[in-house]
């Protein structure tokens, strides 16, 4: 395996940090470790939290206290054994899933979308074609409920964030930030300029899975119309 | 039943948290005084992750539909039954039809209220703590309500043996003669020294800073919350521009955005943050971090990872203790 570090996140948590930027390659890394530790299932571990370069082990220190003084360390020999396994498998790893996220851009639902435009000297409708065409990859999920951050945006329609952030953003909405992109799975505040909005529900925290998008999967957005928009509202209800 | 009467300040459902969904950007959540809300479910006959209340501040009014053993554990919210002071860290008889009535904060921060058989709200995602910030979990994933109705869940078997010798009493409660005695307790304070790991950009801040850091007091600022508590003092600084990204926290980490001014983070706080992370509060000293308040002062001081592991350790080991006691206790009575 390739280089990576280790450092005490408190002392109920140890990560491991396989670099400081943003690419691809470290981020497979990162979800290499963070899902081959899933599948060992160490009892202790209590959380398992991937980024964009670091996986973060979150263990049970009362537990190991019983039989190891510096449980710290004892998760770390344990981490290094595992990554030496993880090496042997670096060319096994399946392919992502693809999935498929409807939008209805503009309107209403994507009140910022003529500013994005203007911004890049584009029609709303080129803004729109070049949105929907990359296949993001989720690099990692944080800041809400399966909010996540995406990579793979042209830059041609890059756009910094609102002067003043929205004290609400519906669930659902899609937006750029700089050179991300990415959609809001709840409601919440947010500085970001919304192109549109999906309906398909993303966070349904009382449903077997309760979060759509994982760390590692491959999203295309494609556009929908406002009335087909209504239509898979209704559909669900 | 429990019927709301007064919802108080901010009353929400906790448990100990919601672990395990961290890679789906799911805050953990649970108690901010974890240690109080276990100590009250021993207290009532509870595993000590049966979901209580948290009462912050200025505590609730609750009437009760039926009759319940209660214990309140935490800070001193001055409770009381029909206008009678009760005593806390003690198990307590609650009759049906009796009003139980917590006031504002007299020492700590936060009350936790547990009840014989739990607050019966749905498990989400293995907890029934409440998320404020997405709105799921405890009581419809909000703070508590005047005029909701908390439902209690079912009593186990030492219930109705505990019950009938408490039914000898004509008031409206019978309290236990005893209470628990924890240290920790004692360590409440408005002024509270909390011990700090070395967070991973530690080494990145100014030697000045680094002794601000741990000579100054920190002010707790009324922007401070179950996400985070915000702290004013001496401002650190960075030796040079930092631009990091977005990486892992944990309950209890010390952020330093580019104001210079502290965030501690606490149970509801994101999984992940970009800010320069000075240090981190080791666990066992986490729950005094719950009971201080706004305009209180906080000193941080240098600990290492033995020394938090011993904290830890020791304290669980009188939690045990307490655990024993009371178990004897209960069956005695």
């Amino acid at each position: 395996m390739t280089y990576y570090q280790f450092f005490p996140l408190g002392e109920q948590a140890l990560v491991i940090s396989f670099g400081s930027d943003i690419n691809k390659e470290t981020n497979d890394l990162v979800y290499q470790v963070y899902t081959f530790l899933k599948q060992q299932r160490a009892p202790w571990i209590i959380d398992l939290v991937p980024a964009y370069a670091t996986l973060a082990v979150h263990f049970d220190a009362l537990q190991l206290l019983h039989h190891h003084n510096t449980p710290y360390a004892f998760v770390k020999t344990y981490i290094e054994e595992q990554l030496s396994q993880v090496s042997s498998m670096e060319n096994a790893q399946q392919p992502h899933p693809i999935i498929t996220i409807p939008v209805c851009y503009g309107g209403e639902f994507g009140p910022d979308l003529g500013h994005v435009a203007t911004i890049n000297d584009f029609s709303e409708e080129a803004v729109i074609s070049t949105h929907s065409s990359p296949l993001y990859h989720v690099y990692m999920i944080g800041f809400s409920p399966g909010f996540p951050y995406l990579g793979g945006m042209h830059t041609d329609i890059a756009t910094p964030r609102r002067d003043t952030p929205r004290t609400s953003v519906p669930a659902g909405s899609v937006g750029i930030a700089g050179q991300q992109t990415g959609v809001y799975p709840t409601e919440s505040p947010g500085g970001w300029q919304i192109i549109g909005r999906t309906p398909l529900k993303l966070f349904q925290p009382e449903s077997k899975t309760p979060i759509r998008l994982s760390m590692g999967d491959r999203i295309r957005f494609y556009p929908i119309s406002a009335s087909e928009f209504a239509q898979w509202e209704e559909n669900k209800a | 039943m429990i019927n709301i009467i007064d919802a108080g300040l901010n009353t929400t459902v906790q448990d100990l948290g919601r672990w395990g969904y961290q890679d789906k950007g799911i805050t953990v959540g649970g108690a901010l005084d974890h240690i109080a809300l276990r100590l009250a479910n021993l207290l009532v006959g509870n595993p000590e992750n049966t979901a209580g209340l948290e009462m912050t501040l200025l505590g609730p009014t609750l009437s009760f539909t039926e009759d319940a053993l209660i214990a309140i554990c935490g800070g001193d919210l001055d409770a009381r039954i029909d206008e009678k002071s009760i005593k806390t860290w003690s198990p307590l008889y609650i009759k049906k039809g009796s009003i139980l009535r917590l006031g504002s904060a007299k020492r700590g921060c936060r009350a936790y209220l547990a009840v014989h058989g739990g607050i019966d709200v749905p498990s989400i995602m293995g907890s029934k703590s409440t998320d404020l910030r997405s709105s799921f979990g405890g009581f419809n994933g909000r703070s508590l309500r005047e005029k909701d109705e908390l439902p209690i869940g079912e009593p186990h078997s030492f219930f109705s043996t505990y019950r009938e010798q408490c039914m000898q009493n004509h008031g409206s409660f019978h309290s236990a003669k005893w209470s628990i005695s924890y240290s920790g307790r004692l360590a409440y304070s408005p002024h509270p020294t909390l011990r700090v790991l070395p967070g991973k950009e530690h080494s990145m801040f100014t030697d000045s800073s680094i002794a601000h850091f741990y000579n100054e007091a920190y002010q707790i600022t009324s922007a401070s919350n179950r996400m985070g508590y915000r702290l004013k003092g001496a401002p650190l600084y960075y030796k040079t521009a930092l631009n990091l990204l977005t990486e892992p926290v944990t309950t209890g980490t010390i952020q330093i955005p580019s104001d210079g001014q502290p965030i501690i983070l606490l149970a509801d706080r994101q999984t992940s943050g970009g800010y320069p992370r000075i240090g981190h509060v080791i666990q066992a000293d986490l729950p005094l971090i719950g009971q201080t308040k706004p305009g209180d002062a906080i000193y941080f001081k240098a600990a290492s990872l033995e020394e938090a592991y011993q904290a830890l350790a020791e304290q669980e080991k009188q939690i045990k203790q307490i655990k024993r006691m009371i178990h004897m206790k209960l069956v005695k009575e």
